[in-house]
């Protein structure tokens, strides 16, 4: 899938951002489902009114699992080495979130050529979510 | 509080599989448009031996560990957590059907804003059937007290 090239990747270069759908009920449902994170806190409003939320909102690792496709839609997943993040807000109901990424660094690390990208996820009023960072290797 | 005298508990061995419908229904519920994690053929066709596992997806294996028994040893109320980091390292692609074993041990236990919260980091290493090292995962859990 990935013909890019180690050579022709720069510092500072962005990767093509990936912007899901507005997240809804529907998709925190699907994803508890498929995603096998049955927390109450993600599905049931009652409960998360208990909880002292105010309402359901989404799995950090719904975000997370975004941040991957932003990956893979770059480079094959084979080429990933590290995938790391930290959850610094929360996503909620009707946020509309946009991945990007940026390459930060180039070096050599066991034998490979690999590069470093600063990835996060921020919603549609600029408030970022998820910081993490990955290493892929060419 | 959690207490800390938890720090180096092992977690039961845990061996689980990816079905390759888990994968797909994963990668609808994800938006994923890349035919290679929807579609058999395509994986094949692209050199894989099946779907493979999307890059979070061994979270959500582990996450189907049958027992939360370490969760109530160490005192976490399920409604008083978050997510607070999580970091993977790959060293092997892993595939629908593979059998993973999960090898965890609660790595560290510390607290910040005057106990008011407790962080608790859990690592896995993660091997194939063959005993291959497919990653290992760090993931950082935060327990409100108050």
């Amino acid at each position: 899938m990935s013909q890019l090239k180690f050579e022709a990747v720069k510092v500072g270069d962005t990767l093509p951002p990936l912007e899901p759908a507005a997240i809804t009920r529907t998709t925190l449902a699907l994803f508890a489902g498929a995603s096998g994170d049955h927390n109450q806190i993600h599905i049931d409003t009652d409960y998360a009114r208990k909880a002292g939320a105010v309402d359901v909102f989404a799995h950090g690792m719904l975000s997370m699992a975004y941040l991957g496709r932003l990956l893979t839609q770059w480079v094959d997943q084979h080429q990933l080495r590290e995938f790391g993040v930290r959850f610094t807000g929360i996503t909620h109901l009707g946020h509309r979130i946009t991945c990007t990424g940026k390459v930060v660094e180039k070096f050599e690390a066991d034998g490979e050529q690999r590069v470093k990208v600063e990835i996060q996820t921020t919603n549609q009023y600029g408030e970022t979510k998820i910081v993490g960072d990955a290493v892929i290797a060419f | 509080m959690i207490d800390k005298k938890h720090i180096g508990m092992k977690l039961p061995v845990y061996k689980a599989t990816a079905e390759t419908g888990q994968l797909r229904f994963f990668a609808k519920s994800i938006g994923e448009t890349n035919p290679i994690y929807i579609d058999e053929s395509a994986a094949r066709d692209a050199g894989h031996p099946g779907l493979p596992l999307p890059p979070t997806f061994l979270f959500s294996l582990e996450f189907q560990i049958p027992s939360n028994a370490w969760r109530d040893e160490l005192g976490i109320v399920t409604s008083r957590i978050l997510h607070g980091e999580e970091t993977f390292k790959y060293h092997r692609m892993a595939y629908a059907g593979d059998t993973l074993q999960f090898e965890t041990r609660i790595a560290d236990i510390y607290d910040k804003k005057n106990g008011a919260l407790s962080f608790v980091v859990r690592e896995s290493r993660v091997t194939n059937q063959r005993g291959e090292h497919i990653a290992d995962l760090r993931s950082v859990l935060v327990h409100k007290n108050a």
